[in-house]
C-alpha cells in the first residue's frame, strides 16, 4: 500500500466514517448481554437471519456472567468502550443508564408501535414520555413439577395452598423424591423464585405492588408478610444441607429426577426440555382458597437498547427495528421457550411447557416484581434485602415478621413516598 | 600501592559528572509504578472526599466518612465486614501460620523420606486459581454431590456432617478454612527456607549442651527464625485484610448467608461497583477502600515500628 493511498483512506475513514457512510467496510454491531446461555441461539438463529437482510452489517452477541453484568456494562459505558447495543435489564438498573446519557430514545424508532404501554414500561422515564429499549421479552413464575412422579404417586395439580401442602406432604412420606428442588445459598432463588413467585397472589399483584409505591401498605402488612409465612413453611419440604445448595444443584437435582417441583422462573424451560428425561408440567402459584383470583408474576425480564455513543446509529436502529418485528419476536420466542415475546403480535409456540405458562396470561392477573420499579432506588436497596430476607426465613434463621420489619425499616430510611 | 591509588583517583574524576544515567534508568520504573500504583491511590484518596450533589461531583470534606461511621445501616455494614475481618484473620493466625510452621519443622528434618514430595504437595495449592479452589471446596462440601458427607459416613461421623457453608455460624469459619488450605504453602516456603539458613554449628553446639528434640525446637531453632514468622504474620495481615476473591467465588458477593461471610473486601466490592439492582456508588466504595487502606497502614506500622524493630536478629 502506497503512502498516497494510505493518507486517502484515513482522510476517507475519518470523514466518511464519522457520517456513518463508510460502505467499503462491513459495520460490526456488538451487542452486550447477560445472557451467556443465549449465545449459540444468536449466532446460530437469530444474527445469521438479520444480517441475511441486511447487508453489510455484522452483528457479534458478547454475553458477559449474569452477575457482573451491571457492574462490567456501567464501568464499559463510562470508559467509552461498549458496545453499540446494549441489553437491558428491567427498571432502575437501565433507567439510571439512560439519565447519565449512555442510552439514546428511541421514541420515534420504527417498529415502537407493536408494543403496549405495560410492555414498554421497564424502560420508560417515569413521566412516560420516553422509552429507550426495545421490549424483548417477559418471563413467567410459576411451579414445573415432575409430571412420571405425580402419576405414579397419584397427586392431581394442587391449585390451592391447602392442596399445595398436602402434595408436599405426600411426597415427602413416600420418600423417593425431594419435594421441592430449591436452595438457599446462592439468596436470589429465595426471593425470586419464591418471595416474589407466591407473593402477588396474598398482595394482589399490581393492585398491592401500586399501593405499596404509594406508601398506602407497607412490607409489615398482612398481605406482604403472609409470603414469608408460607416460605418459612417450605424449609422441611427442601432436600438435605438446602442451606448450601446452589441453583445450578436446585436445576440438576430436578432434572435428574430427584425433586418432585422445581420453584421456576419460565426461563428454565430450554434447559428443562434438553436435560430431563421424564415428562414435565406446570402450575401457576396456588391461590388461598378454591375460587380466588390468581397472579402471577409476569415480568418484562430483557429489552434492547441502543449506546448514544455508538459509533454505527443508523445501523443500530436498523437492528432494533428488525428486535421489534414480529419476525423477530417468532424466531426469539420459539427457539427460546419460555422467554415470552411482549409484541402485541401474538406468537405461536411450538413448546407445550411454554404453551402452559403463557397460557396462565388468560386466566390469572400479571403482575411484576415488586422491588424492581422505583423501590430499589435507595441504599438499602430493597430487592437484595430481599434476596437475605427471603433466605434467612428459609433457614429459620429469622422470624416472617422480623424480616418483613428489617425490609419496611430499610425502605424508610430513603423512601419518601409521594403523597 | 601505587596501583590502587590511581583507581581511587579515577574512580573519583568518574564520579564528578552528575549521573544521569540513574535517573534515566529509574524514569521507567518510576513512571510505571506511579502511572499503575500511586496515581490511582491517591485517585482513590481524592474521590472519597466527593460526592454526587445534584448530578455534579462537588468536594464534601469527611461527609462520607461521617456517613460511613454515622449512618445506622452503613455503620452496621461497615463494622460488622471489619468484625469478620478480623475473624478471617485470626484463623488465620491461629491456624495457618502454626501448623506452617510445624510443616516447615517436619520438612527440615533431615531423616524424612519424600521431602520433595511433600514440599510440592503442600505448595500445590497456592499456585491454583482462587476460583478453582472455590469451586472444588463447593462441590467437596456440597450436601448434594460432594464427598465430605460419603466419608464422613464411611467413618461413621454422618451426623456430625451439616451444610457449613449455608449456616450464618459456621459458614465464616468454613471459608477461612478453605483459604487457610490455599495459602498454607506461603508460611511453609519462607519458614522452611529460615530453619535451611540455621549454620549446623549452632545445632550442633546445642546438641553437645544436651539441647534435643522439642527443646532444640522451642529453645534454637523457633529463636532463630522469629524475623521470618513477623514477615509471615505481616504478610497474611496484609493479604486478609484485602481479601476478596474467595469470599465472592464461594460465596456470592451478598457474602451470605445473611451477610454472615461480609468482609471488608466484597463490601467495597458491592459498594464500589454495585449488585443487581443496586447501583455502584463510586464516592463511598472510595471511602470504603480509604478506610482500608488506613487499617492496613496502621497494622503494618505498628508492626514495622514497634515489632519489627525489637526482634533480635543474630548474625552467623
Amino acid at each position: 500500500m502506497t503512502r498516497t493511498t494510505l493518507k486517502g483512506l484515513l482522510l476517507a475513514s475519518s470523514i466518511l466514517g464519522s457520517a456513518g457512510l463508510a460502505n467499503a467496510e462491513d459495520v460490526t454491531l456488538t451487542i452486550e448481554s447477560w445472557r451467556n446461555d443465549d449465545l449459540t441461539i444468536w449466532q446460530e438463529k437469530l444474527i445469521p437471519a438479520f444480517e441475511a437482510k441486511n447487508p453489510g452489517i455484522k452483528v457479534k452477541f458478547a454475553p458477559t456472567a449474569p452477575t457482573e453484568y451491571n457492574a462490567a456494562l456501567n464501568a464499559k459505558l463510562d470508559a467509552g468502550s461498549a458496545g453499540d447495543l446494549i441489553t437491558c435489564r428491567p427498571f432502575d438498573p437501565s433507567l439510571a443508564v439512560f439519565e447519565k446519557g449512555h442510552l439514546a430514545s428511541l421514541n420515534d424508532l420504527p417498529g415502537m408501535e407493536n408494543f403496549t404501554p405495560v410492555a414498554k414500561s421497564a424502560w420508560t422515564t417515569d413521566d412516560g414520555k420516553t422509552t429507550f429499549c426495545v421490549p424483548m421479552a417477559s418471563v413467567i413464575h410459576g411451579f414445573i413439577y415432575n409430571k412420571d412422579a405425580f402419576d405414579t404417586l397419584g397427586i392431581a395439580v394442587p391449585t390451592t395452598e391447602a392442596e399445595f401442602f398436602a402434595a408436599l406432604d405426600k411426597i415427602k412420606a413416600d420418600g423417593t423424591y425431594i419435594p421441592l428442588a430449591m436452595g438457599t445459598k446462592d439468596l436470589w432463588e429465595a426471593a425470586t423464585m419464591g418471595y416474589q413467585n407466591i407473593g402477588p397472589t396474598y398482595w394482589k399483584g399490581e393492585e398491592g405492588r401500586a399501593a405499596l409505591i404509594k406508601g398506602e401498605q407497607k412490607l409489615t402488612d398482612a398481605p406482604w408478610v403472609e409470603p414469608f409465612k408460607v416460605l418459612a413453611k417450605w424449609k422441611d419440604y427442601l432436600g438435605d444441607g438446602f442451606e448450601a445448595q446452589t441453583y445450578p444443584d436446585s436445576q440438576n437435582l430436578f432434572t435428574l429426577g430427584r425433586a418432585a417441583i422445581y420453584p421456576a422462573g419460565s426461563w428454565e424451560i430450554g434447559l428443562f426440555n434438553t436435560q430431563a428425561q421424564f415428562k414435565m408440567g406446570a402450575f401457576p402459584p396456588p391461590v388461598k382458597s378454591a375460587g380466588d383470583t390468581c397472579y402471577i408474576s409476569d415480568h418484562n425480564d430483557i429489552g434492547v437498547g441502543l449506546n448514544a455513543k455508538s459509533a454505527h446509529p443508523e445501523e443500530a436502529k436498523k437492528f432494533l427495528s428488525w428486535v421489534a418485528s414480529p419476525e423477530f419476536a417468532d424466531i426469539y420466542a420459539n427457539s427460546l421457550p419460555g422467554f415470552f415475546s411482549l409484541n402485541s403480535t401474538p406468537v405461536k409456540m411450538n413448546d407445550p411447557l411454554a404453551q402452559e405458562f403463557v397460557s396462565w396470561r388468560e386466566k390469572c392477573k400479571p403482575t411484576i416484581r415488586s422491588t424492581y420499579q422505583i423501590l430499589s432506588r435507595g441504599t438499602p436497596n430493597l430487592e437484595n434485602e430481599t434476596w437475605v430476607a427471603s433466605a434467612n426465613v428459609i433457614n429459620g434463621t429469622e422470624t416472617p415478621e422480623a424480616a418483613a420489619e428489617k425490609l419496611q425499616k430499610g425502605l424508610d430510611s430513603w423512601y419518601k413516598p409521594a403523597k | 600501592m601505587s596501583s590502587a591509588t590511581m583507581s581511587e583517583d579515577s574512580i573519583q574524576t568518574l564520579a564528578r559528572p552528575k549521573r544521569w544515567h540513574i535517573l534515566v534508568f529509574l524514569l521507567p520504573a518510576f513512571i510505571i509504578y506511579s502511572t499503575v500504583m500511586i496515581l490511582p491511590l491517591v485517585e482513590t484518596l481524592r474521590l472519597s472526599l466527593f460526592n454526587t450533589v445534584d448530578g455534579q461531583s462537588t468536594f464534601v470534606g469527611l461527609a462520607n466518612f461521617q456517613m460511613l461511621f454515622g449512618e445506622e445501616r452503613w455503620a452496621a455494614d461497615f463494622w460488622r465486614a471489619l468484625k469478620n475481618n478480623f475473624i478471617f484473620f485470626a484463623i488465620h493466625m491461629l491456624v495457618q501460620n502454626p501448623v506452617g510452621i510445624a510443616l516447615a519443622a517436619m520438612l527440615s528434618i533431615p531423616k524424612l523420606r519424600l521431602a520433595t514430595f511433600y514440599r510440592t504437595a503442600i505448595f500445590l495449592p497456592t499456585l491454583l486459581s482462587f476460583v478453582i479452589v472455590g469451586f472444588i471446596w463447593k462441590l467437596i462440601l456440597s450436601p448434594i454431590w460432594g464427598i465430605t458427607p460419603f466419608f464422613m459416613d464411611l467413618v461413621g461421623l454422618k451426623s456430625f456432617f451439616a451444610p457449613w457453608l449455608g449456616k450464618p455460624g459456621s459458614a465464616l469459619i468454613a471459608v477461612s478454612l478453605i483459604s487457610v488450605w490455599q495459602n498454607i504453602g506461603i508460611p511453609m516456603m519462607l519458614i522452611y527456607a529460615a530453619l535451611l539458613n540455621i549454620p549446623d554449628e549452632v545445632i550442633e553446639a546445642a546438641e553437645c549442651d544436651g539441647v534435643t528434640g522439642w527443646s532444640q525446637f522451642w529453645k534454637i531453632k523457633l529463636p532463630l527464625v522469629l524475623p521470618a514468622i513477623g514477615m509471615v504474620s505481616i504478610l497474611t495481615f496484609v493479604g486478609n485484610f484485602n481479601a476478596f476473591d474467595l469470599i465472592y467465588t464461594v460465596q456470592g458477593a451478598l457474602a451470605g448467608p445473611d451477610g454472615s461471610t461480609d468482609i471488608l473486601g466484597t463490601l467495597l466490592y458491592r459498594t464500589f461497583f454495585g449488585f443487581q439492582l443496586q447501583l455502584g456508588d463510586r464516592s463511598m466504595g472510595a471511602t470504603i477502600a480509604t478506610v482500608m487502606f488506613l487499617i492496613i497502614l496502621a497494622g503494618v506500622s505498628l508492626y514495622l515500628f514497634g515489632i519489627q524493630r525489637r526482634v533480635r536478629r543474630y548474625q552467623f
